[in-house]
């Protein structure tokens, strides 16, 4: 497989002749009673930056773990390279991984943490002290080569980590939560981090992660997974964008959904259009959908606040609702207004704040308008 | 905010007093002029220089140390192992079972130990003398040390061990080049213990000890139905100073490791 050319989009996953990596095709693993992954079939393709995220024991730690050869799958098979996997132990998979704890040896220094692979691979010494001292740079952690895991901060310890499992230039890296332990801002400048040396190496990630920004910001794309099951595999922004599910719009981000069922069709409905009745006496929801949904169906309508606009004065837009404001949330750079649109249904909408507090203009009790245009939602049917 | 008060001086020295009120006894009778042991008739090391002329004694102290030595070092293997496979095993159907049979030995008399060896190595016909000894001794020191290696493994990180495998190394390979190492000073300590224990043993060598192998116990012990003699009251003088030697010695060493590694933290962070 080629490179991915620098103005080409790399996106294995939408080539046909493109060959995954790693097959997983109807993999089960139970454990005693317990269905942590059920039937799951996914492919990855090479130098693919892959998330898996979903709330603690959807299956992604188990998932991983079986690709590191920890567990094996109770029925199906997984493929790396086009070889059946199951039956090689750890030790002889070319497969690598970041623990969670970091799993750093404390009774060996960092040097000798990263050379522990080497060693036991057929390199000749003097290539394991190049590939240490390579490592080393890459992770900019030459002056702390002869220290203990103690001796060092949390921050360097998790990138002697990430050397350690990079040294034997594995075809596949797995990461488990390799940033959970980080403080939010060293975890942001470790996210990129990150990405550079996926980059440079151009190793095959597959990162698990309960958090949904860490994932959006890392990855090629991303799997949301639910109790063993794949929810939606896709880029970020598609996951953010077009969810497949109320389930994935509500995991990730922040969402507004409202229940309704497809109204009749209208002349008023532009082509291409569906219109959702959600009230008995406020107007419908005017959505565009590529797909036509049976009149009376039921289905929920999710927006994200960001796309929801708010005034003081009627605007002229597609879909506009008024309501009272009920609770506003000042985060600095935006704020989150709460609006009652209607009793029991709330809408948030979110506006930067590109004046200052003092010189806001909305506040508690206000009566708002909001509005957005037809292709601002999505129509979910799942 | 430090108080000594009346109450506390006066728990102390009663509480110091009966712990070490008569070993004192013992040592200071040690450097007695007089045969007789309750006598006191002067200061002299006369008694120190006649110990080092009886045979008797030096073989049997040579055997102690024998048997010690091989016995704790069997029992240490033993106990680490089982500890090692009952930690890692997980659970499974009678393990409780299992875990209570290898901490059984602990709570058992030891004369019923003892007399159940003997009856073993009776029915299997061995010869009765230091391997019989070394062998008794590590059954019952084995589930000692089993106890202190199972107390660390149990908050081992199981990651450092799934990480040596990842890294390429074969079972035993992670065990001997990560697991081991970490656990150490456990396993060393289990040793102490298990050597400690085979040491003062009187019980059980009794039952198991052949003619040509008493242990100092044993011939203190019989020396001590004819009398005490000023002798014994210096052999034991002596091993008194070696243990104190020894666990000074260990906790220096271990609190200056310690100080070490706060050092280098602190370098660490500067």
């Amino acid at each position: 497989m080629a490179q991915p050319k620098p103005n080409k989009v790399f996106a294995p996953w939408d080539d046909p002749d493109a060959k995954p990596i790693i097959q997983f095709k109807n993999v089960t693993k139970r454990f005693g009673d317990f269905t942590a992954i059920d039937n799951l079939t996914l492919d990855i393709y090479p130098q693919e930056f892959f998330a898996l995220l979903g709330p603690s024991g959807c299956g992604k730690t188990t998932l991983m773990r079986m690709l590191g050869g920890f567990e094996t799958p109770t029925e199906g098979t997984i493929l790396l390279d086009g070889v059946d996997i199951g039956p090689v132990p750890p030790n002889e998979r070319p497969v690598n991984m970041m623990f969670q704890s970091y799993a750093l040896f404390p009774h060996l220094s960092v040097w000798d943490n990263i050379a522990f692979g080497l060693k036991r691979s057929n390199m000749p010494k003097d290539q394991i002290g190049e590939r240490v001292e390579r490592m080393l740079k890459l992770t900019q952690l030459g002056k702390f080569a002869k220290r203990k895991p103690h001796q060092i901060s949390g921050g360097q310890r998790q990138r002697v980590a990430l050397a350690r499992s990079l040294a034997k230039a594995p075809k596949l890296l797995l990461l488990d939560e390799p940033l959970g332990a980080l403080d939010k801002k060293l975890r942001n400048e470790t996210q990129f981090e990150l990405m550079d040396i996926q980059e440079t190496t151009g190793t095959t990630f597959v990162i698990v992660t309960h958090d949904q920004e860490e994932a959006m910001t890392v990855a090629s794309r991303v799997a949301v997974m639910v109790d063993g099951n794949l929810a939606q595999v896709a880029t970020p922004d598609q996951i953010y964008e077009a969810p497949s599910s109320t389930y994935v719009a509500d995991f990730i981000g922040d969402v507004n959904i409202i229940e309704g069922v497809v109204d009749l069709p209208d002349a008023e409905v532009p082509d291409g259009a569906v219109s959702i009745r959600w009230s008995p006496t406020e107007a419908p929801i005017i959505a565009m959908m590529d797909t036509a949904l049976p009149t009376a169906s039921a289905c929920h309508f999710a927006i994200r606040p960001e796309k929801v606009s708010i005034s003081t004065e009627k605007p002229e837009a597609k879909n506009v609702m008024s309501g009272k404001i009920l609770d506003i949330a000042y985060l600095g750079n935006i704020s989150t207004y709460h609006v009652e649109v209607a009793p029991g249904l709330i809408i948030k909408a979110q506006a930067t704040n590109v004046r200052r507090l003092s010189r806001r203009n909305l506040t508690w009790d206000d009566h708002v308008y909001l509005s957005w245009t037809d292709t601002a939602g999505v129509v979910l049917t799942e | 905010m430090r108080r000594f008060s009346w109450f506390n001086a006066t728990s102390l020295t009663f509480g110091f007093a009966f712990l070490y009120l008569p070993m004192l006894m013992l040592i200071i009778y040690s450097f007695n002029e007089s045969r007789l042991v309750t006598v006191w008739a002067g200061f002299s090391t006369k008694w120190y220089g006649e110990l080092m002329q009886n045979e008797a004694f030096l073989d049997a102290a040579w055997v102690t140390i024998k048997v010690a030595f091989w016995s704790s070092t069997l029992a240490t293997i033993l106990g680490t192992m089982a500890a090692y496979i009952m930690v890692r095993a997980g659970r499974f159907r009678g393990r409780g079972l299992f875990s209570g049979m290898i901490y059984a030995p602990l709570v058992m008399p030891e004369v019923i130990t003892g007399l159940s060896l003997l009856l073993f190595f009776i029915a299997v016909d061995v010869n009765r003398g230091i391997l019989t000894i070394v062998l008794a001794h590590t059954t019952f020191a084995m589930c000692y040390v089993s106890v202190v290696v199972t107390s660390r493994l149990v908050s081992f990180d199981n990651a450092l061990e799934e990480a040596a495998l990842d890294l390429g190394c074969t079972p035993f390979d992670a065990f001997r080049s990560v697991t081991l190492p970490i656990i150490l000073p456990a396993v060393i300590s289990g040793w102490l213990l298990a050597f400690t224990l085979s040491l003062d043993d009187l019980v059980i060598a009794t039952f198991t000890s052949g003619p040509s192998s008493t242990t100092l116990p044993i011939k203190i012990f019989s020396a001590v139905r004819l009398g005490v003699t000023p002798e014994i009251n210096a052999l034991s003088t002596i091993m008194i100073l070696l243990v104190t030697v020894g666990v000074i010695a260990a906790s220096l060493i271990s609190r200056s490791l310690a100080i070490k590694a706060k050092a280098d933290e602190r370098n660490a962070q500067s």
